[in-house]
């Protein structure tokens, strides 16, 4: 199965298997990772599961449909050009190894 | 109709009978435990009552669509009894164009606009029924919060509100089949008709309301003149009946778990998430259709075109396959993933506007109030979808 790093604000590093298939959200909501909160399971209606992807990872993500774009004016840390929300960031084998950092706040 | 794959579990119970209705919990036991995919006979449909199922029908919008309609009805088949919803009973791209405009409307950065005003009639209501101490739950407070806050954001005028019960009522009821809950409710709804239609146009809405906000995607081009009243009636019949009995349930939760409640007045910021878990523990929504827009297969079982799958929301959200003691009322459980807002694209639009004001109510409760007393049991207003209380005698007493 192939891997993300999900990196906490304090520079805590996650390791996560995800299921092709599987949105990064879902995968680090069931493992309990701490700083993704995902209030709306998924909808793209909260802006609560909000991540920094590494640049290398910005080409090969999925492009950013205008739901998310339209959400991602709601993060409550500060949105960057590599925001992105891990609900709407479904594994691919394309992906293994790619680390996403956490926001301060969600 | 169409067929179904004999081999399928059989449960021989109406899900839509008053004895379903009334107390759900050991019916959707029965149905999780005979498979991941049952067949309900009485129907012709098949149902899902596991949490991953649920999950995977709401999230396999190509597969399972709602264009055919979120009810018992096959809009394929049958007639609608009113023009299908332009964002619940409809697919991409329709569906892409509603919900763009209604989510940014919605979205959490209107919450935070809106949040003083709503916190303000939450403390001012809740100061009037602490000095009346004894209150009906339901009427005082789950249902007139709501019609007050939400109709306000809307822009609807003051006249005439309490239609929108009716009205939220009867369009839940019309989820299910033609029952006797259905009868009752479109008689209720029937001398109200010209009321809800009237107020959806924008010369009836407050200018910057969300209802004119509509009509304002109307002039940038992203919404048709006729699109515009229909998807403002979608505000009026989804935004209060769903909220009304979210706040009335966490108030029955509540005041039942009298240890629950000690955290909640001990700790108010734990509001959100008391309100999510009783949302979890006692669904205000209880089902939604979806209909199989193809032939497909769902964890093992072939299933026909057009056939109804009936999701389980309610049974999802205590699923001890995704649950630790799902039928234990915990305020400090991680509920998210629960299935109360559906999942995925069709995931309630209005969500975060339904938690602000779960929210609100409940912190606003345990910061003024020490105890809540039931008085009675509740009496229960049985509907097709909704998890709805009729009455709620409780003693209110301050901190």
């Amino acid at each position: 199965m192939p891997e993300v790093h999900l990196i906490q604000p304090g520079g805590l590093r996650v390791t996560l298997d995800v299921p092709v298939g599987t949105s990064i959200m879902q995968a680090a909501v069931s493992a309990g990772v701490a700083g993704i909160l995902a209030e709306c399971g998924g909808s793209c209606m909260c802006a609560t599961c909000h991540v920094y992807a590494e640049e290398a990872a910005l080409a090969r993500l999925p492009p950013v449909q205008p739901a998310e774009h339209e959400m991602l004016a709601c993060t409550a840390d500060e949105r960057r050009p590599n925001s992105r929300l891990s609900c709407q960031v479904k594994m691919t084998d394309d992906l293994a190894g790619l680390s996403f950092t956490l926001p301060e706040i969600q | 109709m169409t067929d179904i794959a004999a081999n399928i579990p059989v449960v021989d119970f109406d899900p839509f009978s008053d004895a379903f209705l009334t107390d759900p919990y050991d019916y959707h036991r029965r149905m999780r435990d005979a498979g991941p995919v049952v067949h309900i006979p009485k129907y012709g449909i098949l149902a899902v009552a596991r949490h991953a199922e649920v999950h995977g029908v709401l999230n396999d919008w190509q597969t399972f669509i709602s264009s055919a309609g979120v009810g018992l009805a096959n809009f394929r088949t049958e007639k609608p009894f009113r023009p299908p919803s332009l964002i619940l009973e409809a697919d991409p791209p329709q569906h892409t164009r509603s919900r763009t405009v209604l989510g940014r409307i919605l979205s959490p950065k209107t919450v935070q606009q809106i949040r003083a005003q709503f916190q303000e009639v939450a403390e001012a209501l809740i100061d009037r029924l602490l000095e009346q101490g004894t209150i009906d739950g339901v009427k005082e407070l789950g249902e007139a919060y709501p019609l007050k806050v939400f109709p306000d954001a809307v822009g609807l005028t003051e006249d005439g509100r309490e239609n929108l019960l009716a009205y939220g009522d009867m369009v839940f009821n019309a989820f299910g089949p033609r029952n006797q809950l259905l009868i009752n409710a479109a008689k209720r709804v029937e001398p109200l008709t010209d009321w809800i239609m009237t107020n959806c146009q924008r010369q009836n809405l407050r200018p910057g309301g969300f209802g004119d906000q509509i009509y304002q995607a109307v002039e940038t081009g992203e919404l048709t003149e006729t699109e515009a009243p229909m998807l403002v009636r979608s505000f009026l019949s989804a935004g209060v009946d769903t909220t009304v009995n979210g706040i009335g349930n966490a108030l029955w939760c509540l005041a039942n778990h009298p240890d629950q409640w000690d955290k909640l007045h001990a700790n108010p910021a734990l509001a959100r998430q008391a309100f999510e878990e009783s949302l979890r523990f006692e669904a205000a929504v209880q089902t939604f259709f979806r209909t199989a827009g193809r032939d497909c297969e769902l964890a093992g079982v072939p299933i026909r075109s057009d056939t109804k799958m009936l999701t389980f929301l309610a049974s999802a959200n205590r699923d001890p396959r995704q649950w630790q003691n799902p039928d234990v009322f915990d305020i400090e459980r991680r509920a998210t993933g629960h299935m109360t807002f559906g999942s995925g694209l069709h995931g309630c639009v209005g969500q975060v506007v339904a938690r602000l004001e779960g929210e609100l109510i409940l912190s606003t409760l345990a910061r003024r109030v020490r105890r809540i007393e039931p008085l009675g049991p509740p009496t229960r207003r049985l509907n097709n979808t909704l998890r709805a209380l009729a009455s709620l005698p409780l003693k209110l007493h301050a901190a």
